[in-house]
């Protein structure tokens, strides 16, 4: 889309639209995931080839499809050890991640853990819905104890896993909650997660209309609550963010639960990079470090 | 035959095995001889046995051999398991104060080594292996000078002290065999020529490098390690991003990921580590996105014998991911061959868009081999294809709005490709199948028509792959009474076997293949409809190539010669085997290891 004309005059949202529309149900709250992302990145004014959306699989792993950025829709929750790899081969890229609870929290769990401890910086966006919906309705990681599934006809009895408390735990140095329904507040986030400069993590409330019938914009709206709202939040308290990750029921936090800044990221901890993106590096060993290698061994 | 000198170090892993063999190693290298180095051993960090064979001659060493000229025994389970293969000329040094030899066969040395008269052991816990590398090299009629420049280097940094212990223990050694030993009729020889001495993991990291190989991750796999290692000690030098991954399917994932940014990127592993890249590698062929992954066959199948060979992945190799995809896949002749063939397969994966997958096993990956400098060529040819990079995607004409297609429609199947950054070619690249522009065909748009034009595009690659790769070549006499088949790492052992035949008055030749995908089966055909008697020889059960040869060409050998436990083919082993096959007593021998481990 960008020429290189085009890429010294502004980004718009037109410029963003992707190749086809998205094919979600009608009412899914993927489809304000994916407005606010393109509201974020046209009030950031990031070029679109430099930025490149990954996801896994899924109904919301569909996004890169859908935006007008470079992209990757690749295994089933494996976009972030792919986002990984990428974003050390080029650092100047901003890059994002898209994908639903499923594949981050279950099939992706072990690289979901281990990103954040890196510090990758990438913005990971999660759209939970707490079911699995590209596989016509089964209980997921985050689908509450007695929730009825296709897979648990009788109802969930396992404990749901509460991706606010293990993304604190694992070390990620952005956390933070969104709500579809609230796009305004989401975009602001999904601002922060990119400009923060390591891993951020955003778990956002995107409602499936087909096939969850418990956490739906209704039961939803009188929930949340903005953390913003409250001058006496301080997101730099890790503690603090612990224990608001922890409220659940007729109150559920929403917003910016935890930044810090004095990490640094992954890239930005490897000497190897200090001269500039891989990609762009000499392919040749220098022949005197080359002759270095071979006399090691005689 | 060949003149060649072999020394058996054996005892518990942590009694120091590795350091005396790491002396006789760089004596032999600055004499000026070639060496082949196998370390047999446990999964243990303490205890157990290994047993390191050094095989040195002025001529190339290909194998461990059949013979040990010189045992020792750094304790008694050595010497029980080891000293009844001693066969007459060879020799026995061993501490007299704490092993006792059992019966040996005639015209074996048993070198006692009165250890706590020579060296004050209260001090020195290894005296004995000192004093026995020095008698030992008297033996040899290599003078003493040799090992006190190597012991000077080994222990510098401990001291001169400790320098002067080292080498005065050594010493009376050396004057002990002297006057109380027989020395080998024949001097070790000694040649101008100087060799880099190396292991096949080695090799591949740095045949890694000399491809400009800039990112490279792993988990930590047993035989596969050591390419890990390497990479990691020199990644700053060569400017390369090496990371340690939380599992195998990572290290694929973030290899791939690597790879679409642009850079040349690789990964290895083992075959349990490889059954988890399985669904990686189809990403790698549907997406169009290159990664080399070698996998370091150890005996199977599960966790099996990690510390020990066989060549029994090709099927996994064969059948990994699902679906029909273009790649390559070849297996490494030799320890040198490692580090050739890796710049080749980055160019074939580079320029055919593919996965190109190495099948090297632990007799290479753990093995040592003396290569000369020159066949470590670190400017070897780099072909990146048709990649548009922000470099050279910025000097050409930026497309027309939404012009680029990924994967346009080509004769050779391969599309140009341009990696995120560069202005103008925006796509989205999918595991999903796809139009020519990226668009996904398989959600609502499924199209059967397109799905077929894509899929006939993809595989249109294999011919190009095809043209690309040499095929195999028969070497030895045409018309010889024996053609002995093998793949991959058993290129040395074979190559020795034919000799040895050849001496003996059976004519042998050999042939030897290194790339299994494209196989050239009508070239195979081709010279095998000479050979008046066919015989496969594999470090596996089931005759993996050999039901891979018949599958693709329909070619039944006479015979077969297999092995798999866990240790690799000693060039008599197949030597009484073809015998035992000529003169019609079998068809399929399986040679039993004589050495314990």
């Amino acid at each position: 889309m960008a020429t290189t004309a085009q890429s010294k005059s502004p980004l718009t949202l037109a410029d963003l639209k992707g190749k086809v529309d998205p094919d979600w149900c009608p009412g899914c709250g993927d489809f304000g995931v994916l407005s606010a992302i393109q509201k974020a990145l046209v009030e950031l004014q990031i070029p679109n080839h430099n930025v490149v959306a990954i996801s896994g699989i899924g109904c919301s792993s569909n996004l890169p499809g859908f935006i007008n950025t470079y992209g990757m829709h690749t295994l089933h929750g494996r976009a972030l050890a792919v986002a990984t790899g990428l974003k050390l081969a080029n650092h100047e890229l901003t890059v994002m991640v898209t994908g639903g609870d499923g594949d981050g929290f279950g099939i992706g769990g072990n690289h979901f853990i281990h990103t954040m401890r890196r510090n990758v910086d990438l913005l990971y966006i999660v759209m939970d819905n707490q079911i699995y919906g590209l596989t016509t309705g089964q209980t997921s990681p985050t689908s509450r104890i007695g929730m009825k599934t296709k897979s648990m006809p009788f109802g969930n009895v396992e404990a749901p896993i509460n991706p606010i408390s293990l993304a604190l735990a694992a070390g990620a140095t952005f956390v933070g909650r969104g709500y579809s329904g609230e796009q305004k507040h989401l975009t602001e986030l999904i601002k922060r997660g990119i400009e923060h400069k390591g891993f951020s993590f955003l778990d956002v409330f995107s409602p499936c209309v087909t096939y969850n019938h418990d956490n739906t914009y209704q039961w939803y709206r009188p929930r949340v609550k903005k953390l913003e709202d409250d001058p006496s939040y301080d997101p730099s308290i890790w503690m603090a963010a612990m224990e608001k990750s922890l409220l659940w029921g007729e109150e559920i936090p929403i917003g910016r639960f935890f930044e810090r800044t004095d990490v640094p990221s992954l890239h930005a901890a490897e000497p190897v990079l200090n001269d500039g993106p891989l990609v762009h590096s000499d392919p040749r060993v220098p022949p005197e470090v080359a002759r270095g290698f071979i006399e090691e061994l005689m | 035959m060949k003149q060649t000198f072999a020394i058996g170090i054996g005892g518990a892993a942590g009694q120091g095995v590795a350091t005396p063999g790491d002396i006789f190693a760089k004596i032999f290298s600055r004499r000026g001889l070639h060496l082949n180095a196998y370390n047999a051993y446990q999964s243990i960090i303490r205890g157990g046995h290994t047993l390191l064979t050094i095989r040195a001659s002025a001529e190339k060493v290909t194998n461990m051999g059949d013979r040990i000229d010189l045992l020792i025994p750094l304790n008694q389970d050595t010497m029980d398991r080891h000293l009844k293969l001693l066969t007459s000329g060879a020799a026995c040094l061993y501490n007299a104060d704490t092993i006792k030899p059992g019966p040996a066969a005639e015209g074996v040395q048993l070198c006692p080594l009165p250890v706590s008269e020579l060296a004050d052991i209260t001090r020195n816990k290894v005296a004995q292996n000192t004093i026995a590398i020095g008698a030992g090299l008297h033996m040899m009629g290599i003078g003493f000078q040799a090992l006190e420049d190597v012991l000077r280097e080994q222990f510098k940094k401990k001291g001169e002290a400790v320098v002067a212990e080292n080498v005065s223990v050594a010493r009376a050694g050396y004057d002990y065999a002297a006057a109380h030993f027989k020395a080998y009729p024949n001097p070790l020889p000694r040649t101008e020529n100087r060799y880099a001495i190396l292991s096949g993991n080695i090799a591949m990291a740095m045949g890694g490098a000399a491809a400009g190989v800039k990112f490279y991750c792993a988990y930590p796999m047993s035989p596969a390690t050591g390419v890990l290692h390497w990479m990691a000690a020199h990644a700053r030098k060569a400017g390369i991003m090496v990371r340690q991954v939380e599992d195998e399917i990572g290290v694929v994932n973030m290899a791939i990921g690597a790879a679409q940014a642009g850079v040349r990127s690789m990964c290895a592993t083992s075959g349990g580590g490889f059954a988890l890249m399985s669904e990686g590698l189809g990403m790698s062929a549907m997406m169009e996105t290159p990664v080399v992954v070698i996998n370091c066959q150890r005996a199977g199948p599960s966790t099996g014998v990690p510390t020990k060979t066989e060549q029994g992945d090709l099927w996994q190799m064969l059948g990994a991911a699902f679906g029909d995809y273009p790649r390559a896949i070849a297996a490494p002749l030799d320890i040198a061959d490692c580090f050739k063939l890796i710049p080749e397969m980055h160019n074939l994966a580079d320029r055919f868009q593919c996965p190109g997958l190495v099948l090297c096993d632990l007799l290479l990956s753990e093995g040592r081999l003396s290569v000369h400098p020159k066949d470590l060529d670190f400017n070897p040819p780099i072909d990146r294809g048709e990649l548009i990079t922000t470099q050279n995607g910025s000097s050409s004409e930026v497309p027309a709005n939404g012009s680029y297609k990924r994967y346009k429609f080509t004769q050779s199947g391969v599309s140009p490709r341009a990696v995120p950054g560069v202005p103008g070619h925006i796509h989205t690249v999918a595991t999903d199948e796809h139009m020519e522009d990226g668009v996904l065909i398989s959600d609502e748009f499924t199209n059967p028509i397109k799905r077929r034009e894509m899929m006939e595009k993809r595989m249109r690659k294999v011919g190009g792959i095809e043209a690309a790769v040499p095929p195999p070549v028969l070497s030895g006499p045409r018309g010889a009474d024996v053609t002995l088949i093998g793949w991959g790492s058993t290129k040395g052992v074979i190559e020795e076997a034919c000799e040895i035949l050849t001496e003996q008055g059976i004519s042998a030749n050999q042939l030897q293949i290194r790339w299994l995908v494209p196989l050239h089966g009508d070239a195979i055909l081709e010279i095998l409809k000479d050979s008046r008697h066919t015989i496969i020889v594999e470090n596996n059960y089931s005759g993996q190539f050999a039901r891979y040869l018949r599958s693709e060409t329909s070619f039944v050998p006479n015979g077969h010669i297999r092995k798999y436990d866990g240790e690799p083919f000693m060039p008599h082993h197949i030597v009484e085997a073809v015998k035992d096959q000529l003169s019609g007593k079998t068809k399929l021998s399986i040679p039993v290891h004589e050495i314990t481990v």
